[in-house]
């Protein structure tokens, strides 16, 4: 996938050369040598510097790099087939706006034949995700691509605002990623969609690499290395999976070219820290990496190769055992304990114990269970009186259910450009 | 040149840069033309280096660590463009300013 094999880069360049080169006035002296000029093209001033090949571009030929590079990923890993219905995971943030708008461009431009939907998690977190929700809605009628939001309230009974009013700060984020990752995947239930895209670039895949390193995480490190997974998730919790498709499409695209393409291009997108997460240990990873590829250019794309011969090291050993899978008893997600880490949350939640879940999983679950066992419970998923419908406010249920996930219809209206669902 | 000449930089923030800022996308700023080198009494000419020493000192209201690095630079992860262009391909922190540049900084720290 290196992009210097293409021929093309030049068809559209000379559109900038005027307005970028012209800054000191000097538009009328041809004469005066090119400062800077682009790598590719010759005829016009570089603007960025790219962190991957030390290559310097004018805009279009970054343009035409950048897209072409997220096209040969995305054949060169077969990440798609024609008539695929795909979700676009959308927070709005910047890695997910750029994401829309280059699936929404590829797809046109060679003709993938893909059915684009953007899906949108609704934590419930006032003041941050409402504000990016509406980044999401802009994003719809920009690029024209319907858009399904799904909130926790109505899928869980809780918003994150609930949770954090009831448990504090203090272990928000699990919660919050646990229930994200069950929420993507219930609302591409419901949108009849078998693939999710979603805007983990290549720097985030290094700092994901990094920190199971530190953490010892070898399943999980497995994971955040591949380019598509269904058999797996990325929650903090023990694994637990879905049979929808993943895949990263940005996999290889670096942060700063990311943030240089949405600027160039004039994205519309939304950047505000989440008002609960400080989340310190990325912090820090990411901070270490950034420091080291100061020093060493190659470095992100290195700690992704590491992760991944690693992960390929761990899969021939046979003495690294990772648990089978099963399904939860409660709502049929993809667990491997009888009850998934989504349903033992909210189990902590409706009974006022939001510790359960939290930290020694393995512990807590046998407490959870020798409990039940003590009330005449034979199972934890007897718990569950019926199935509360998703799109019920749930305000006045006592206990909150999630909808088992073979309950959970398809919507009868699918979201169209008019609509939000 | 007049040592108390100031320079017309118009400064841009956007990524979430602007929230140190009061919410500011762009403040037109009037930034000194000469600074002192350092432990000696000569002036050189404002470069990328002082004019973000003179922002997280003069300019900005908040948590300057979000700003600047210990090392005097912008903290790992802002992008800075000089005139529409990488400033890793002006000189980083050597540039030299001019009258009427426009340098714009972006924050890549949020969430997406």
């Amino acid at each position: 996938m290196d992009p210097s094999n293409q021929p093309a880069s030049s068809p559209s360049v000379t559109v900038g050369a005027a307005a970028i080169g012209a800054r000191a006035g000097t538009g009328a002296k041809p004469a005066k040598p090119l400062r800077n000029p682009c790598n590719l093209c010759q005829s016009v001033r570089a603007i960025l510097k790219r962190p991957k090949t030390g290559q310097q571009l004018c805009k279009e030929c970054f343009f035409h790099v950048f897209e072409t590079e997220i096209h040969n990923t995305i054949v060169d890993n077969k990440l798609f087939k024609r008539g695929d219905r795909i979700a676009i995971g959308a927070s709005g943030g910047k890695d997910s706006t750029v994401l829309a708008y280059v699936m929404k461009l590829l797809n046109d431009r060679y003709d993938y034949g893909l059915d684009l939907v953007l899906l949108s998690i609704d934590e419930g977190i006032t003041g941050y995700r409402d504000d990016s929700l509406e980044t999401v809605k802009r994003n719809r009628d920009q690029y024209q691509i319907p858009l399904l939001i799904v909130s926790y309230k109505d899928l869980y009974g809780w918003s994150m605002d609930d949770i954090v009013k009831e448990i504090g700060r203090k272990n928000n984020c699990t919660f919050c990623g646990v229930f994200r990752r069950q929420a993507l995947d219930r609302g591409a239930i419901m949108l009849n969609v078998d693939h999710i895209v979603t805007g983990h670039n290549a720097d985030d895949i290094a700092e994901t690499v990094l920190m199971n390193i530190l953490r010892g995480d070898l399943p999980r490190l497995q994971r955040c290395t591949s380019i598509i997974t269904n058999d797996t998730s990325e929650d903090s919790s023990g694994i637990e999976t879905s049979k929808i498709l993943r895949s990263k499409p940005f996999k290889y695209t670096y942060e700063k070219e990311i943030v240089m393409y949405a600027y160039f291009k004039k994205l519309d997108y939304f950047s505000t820290e989440c008002i609960y997460s400080p989340n310190a240990y990325r912090g820090h990873a990411r901070i270490f990496l950034k420091d080291l590829e100061a020093v060493r250019r190659t470095t992100i794309v290195d700690i992704i190769h590491s992760g991944e011969a690693l992960s390929a090291s761990v899969q021939a050993n046979e003495s690294t055992k990772l648990p089978t899978m099963s399904t939860c008893t409660r709502c049929g997600y993809i667990s491997s304990n009888e009850l998934c880490k989504a349903c033992l949350l909210l189990e902590g939640l409706n009974k006022g114990l939001p510790q359960l879940g939290i930290g020694h999983t393995t512990k807590i679950r046998r407490m959870h269970e020798q409990a039940n066992l003590a009330l005449g419970l034979s199972s934890p998923a007897s718990l569950s009186g019926g199935s509360t419908p998703v799109g019920d406010g749930a305000s006045d249920v006592e206990v909150k259910v999630v909808t088992h996930i073979k309950d959970l219809g398809r919507l009868k209206n699918m979201p169209t450009l008019d609509s939000v669902c | 040149m007049d040592p108390n000449n100031t320079l017309r930089i118009e400064l841009q923030f956007s990524g979430g840069m602007e929230l140190l800022f009061d919410n500011q996308k762009m403040i037109k700023a009037n930034v000194p033309a000469f600074f002192s080198t350092e432990s000696t009494t000569e002036k050189h000419a404002a470069t990328i280096g002082d004019l973000i020493g003179w922002i997280a000192s003069t300019q900005l209201r908040e948590r300057p660590e979000l700003f600047i690095g210990p090392d005097g630079s912008v903290r790992s992860g802002i992008l800075v463009l000089v005139n529409g262009a990488d400033w890793e391909l002006e000189g980083e922190l050597e540039y030299e300013l001019e009258d009427r540049d426009e340098i714009v900084f972006i924050s890549t720290l949020h969430g997406g």
